[in-house]
């Protein structure tokens, strides 16, 4: 239960990570926040020869909530961001993410690059269409100094799989984009976890949008626990427009069961899954159409 | 701080208020360091995955894994473990209330619950009783059972107010 040897780098600047990371490829790993890294490393199911320790990066760690949405960088800890409070569902998922003492270091983004298909801010990111924005060095031209480049990829093509990202290696991510809510919108996350701070068994975050009459006119969901990577599902059709008090609600729940492939585990069957991924649903969407109304 | 293939790094961390230099590997957990290197075994280890909470120590204030945390990374920073809870005049408030209330039976988990709940209340002096479950949702404890630790947690909160 030690870390396996590496070498630590602790750069100053985002040129200097980003040169060390290109020179280890795919040897090297990023260490943030730490609190899935380490337990990785303890267990040895990790075991990079370059470990490049962001934490010095103090611009990094930057929450700017503007007119369309939140960036938050790379070293933002939950806490911190809990705390600042620059998006409502940012901020119910942040409080479903492990115990307080493990937020004081965990990062937003870290938990993003992770990917864990268990962990709520995938899912937030993937409702909300959000990206990720990755640095990588780019050599400069003969006798220019080395320049960083960057691409922003949405959350639909950021989760490739199970704990896994659209980050290459050498690749930073620097900062993740929530966008803001429309008008009239409310939002809710709903989960169940075997203890408090556990992963959950499965989990649902709503979206939504009422009309001028209090008609649903948009709602989707973002599930976690049944699928590889978070699922997104609109379930404005299965709504009919219609404000929550008389929306058929098994039919939501149906929309969103249909689209969940759920694995069982030693503490959750895939049916169970399954059934409880439906009850969610309905329940987070009733949550936001409620908070929606205001 | 050198670097070069799991060499050793010369590090200062501000432990319990004191200056402390010491080389560690950069794999070295906080953990570790404070046990091995520096001698100060107060500071528990359970299940070095995050879980426990056992090695629960402040960092700059803030509860913190030291088993998630590298010795490398915390240098130039404060850190507080059990043995500097207590004052000039003896126990701090949360020690005296874990006594007083019965809130350890082998003590294994108490130096993590104990720096959880000094921060706590640092940053909510009269904490609810969900705030207090909360709060402390991230420690384990094989023994007591919890209802003793929840009441320490609120005689501490008297301590407090009292003494302050
Ligand atoms: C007991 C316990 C319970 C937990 N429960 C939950 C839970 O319920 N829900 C949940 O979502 N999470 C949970 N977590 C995980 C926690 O949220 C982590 O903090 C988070 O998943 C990873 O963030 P980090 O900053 O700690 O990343 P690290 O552990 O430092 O890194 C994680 C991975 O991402 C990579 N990485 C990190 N940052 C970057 C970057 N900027 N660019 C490129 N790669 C990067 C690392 O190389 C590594 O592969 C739990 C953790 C513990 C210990
Ligand atoms: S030893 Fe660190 S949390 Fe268990
Ligand atoms: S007192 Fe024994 S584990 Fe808590």
């Amino acid at each position: 239960m030690k870390p396996p040897p590496f070498e630590y780098h602790a750069p100053r600047d985002l040129g200097e990570a980003l040169e060390i990371l290109a020179g280890a490829g795919p040897r090297g790993k990023v260490l943030a926040g730490g609190q899935s890294l380490i337990p990785m490393l303890n267990m040895r199911i990790a075991a990079p020869d370059h470990l490049v320790d962001i934490n010095r990066l103090g611009a990094l760690s930057s929450i700017d909530a503007g007119p369309g949405g939140v960036t938050v960088g790379a070293l933002a800890r939950h806490a911190e961001v809990e705390r600042a409070a620059p998006h409502p569902l940012m901020v119910q998922a942040l409080r479903l993410v492990a115990h307080p003492v493990i937020r004081n270091r965990g990062t937003v983004v870290g938990s993003l690059v992770h990917a864990d298909p268990a962990a709520e801010l995938p899912a937030v990111l993937a409702v909300l269409d959000g990206s990720v924005r990755l640095a990588r060095r780019a050599p400069g031209a003969s006798g220019l100094p080395d320049g960083v480049v960057t691409r922003d990829v949405p959350a639909g093509a950021f989760f490739t799989g199970p704990m896994e990202s659209a980050a290459e290696p050498g690749e930073l991510a620097v900062s993740a984009f929530f966008p803001a809510l429309p008008p009239r919108t409310g939002t809710a996350f709903r989960e169940i976890a075997r203890r408090h701070g556990d992963y959950a068994l499965a989990g649902v975050c709503a979206v939504v949008t009422l009309d001028e009459d209090l008609h649903i006119s948009a709602a989707r969901v973002g599930c976690v626990g049944v699928g590889p990577v978070p699922v997104v599902v609109d379930v404005t059709e299965a709504c009919e427009r219609r404000p929550a008090a008389t929306v058929p609600w098994q039919r939501v729940a149906g929309a969103v069961r249909e689209r969940a492939e759920p694995d069982g585990d030693v503490h959750a069957s895939a049916a169970y899954r399954l059934h409880l991924i439906g009850v969610l649903a309905e329940q987070a969407v009733k949550d936001a159409a409620r908070e929606a109304a205001g | 701080m050198s670097t070069g293939t799991d060499s050793s790094h010369e590090i200062t961390l501000g432990v319990n208020g004191t200056a402390r230099r010491v080389r560690v590997p950069g794999r070295r957990l906080l953990s570790d360091c404070l046990r091995h290197d520096l001698g100060l075994t107060g500071t528990h280890v359970g299940c070095e995955h995050g879980v426990c909470g056992c090695c629960t120590v402040l960092l700059d204030g803030r509860p913190v894994r030291s088993c998630l945390m590298l010795a490398v990374t915390a240098d130039g920073h404060e850190i507080t473990t059990v043995e500097g809870l207590a004052g000039p005049d003896g126990m701090s408030p949360v020690q005296r209330a874990f006594g007083e209330s019965h809130a350890l039976q082998c003590g294994f988990c108490t130096p993590g619950f104990l720096c959880t709940v000094t921060a706590l209340l640092e940053e909510n002096p009269a904490p609810t009783d969900e705030e207090v479950l909360e709060g402390i949702s991230g420690n384990l404890c094989r023994c007591t059972g919890y209802q003793n630790i929840v009441k320490a947690v609120h005689r501490a909160a008297e301590l407090r107010a009292e003494e302050s």
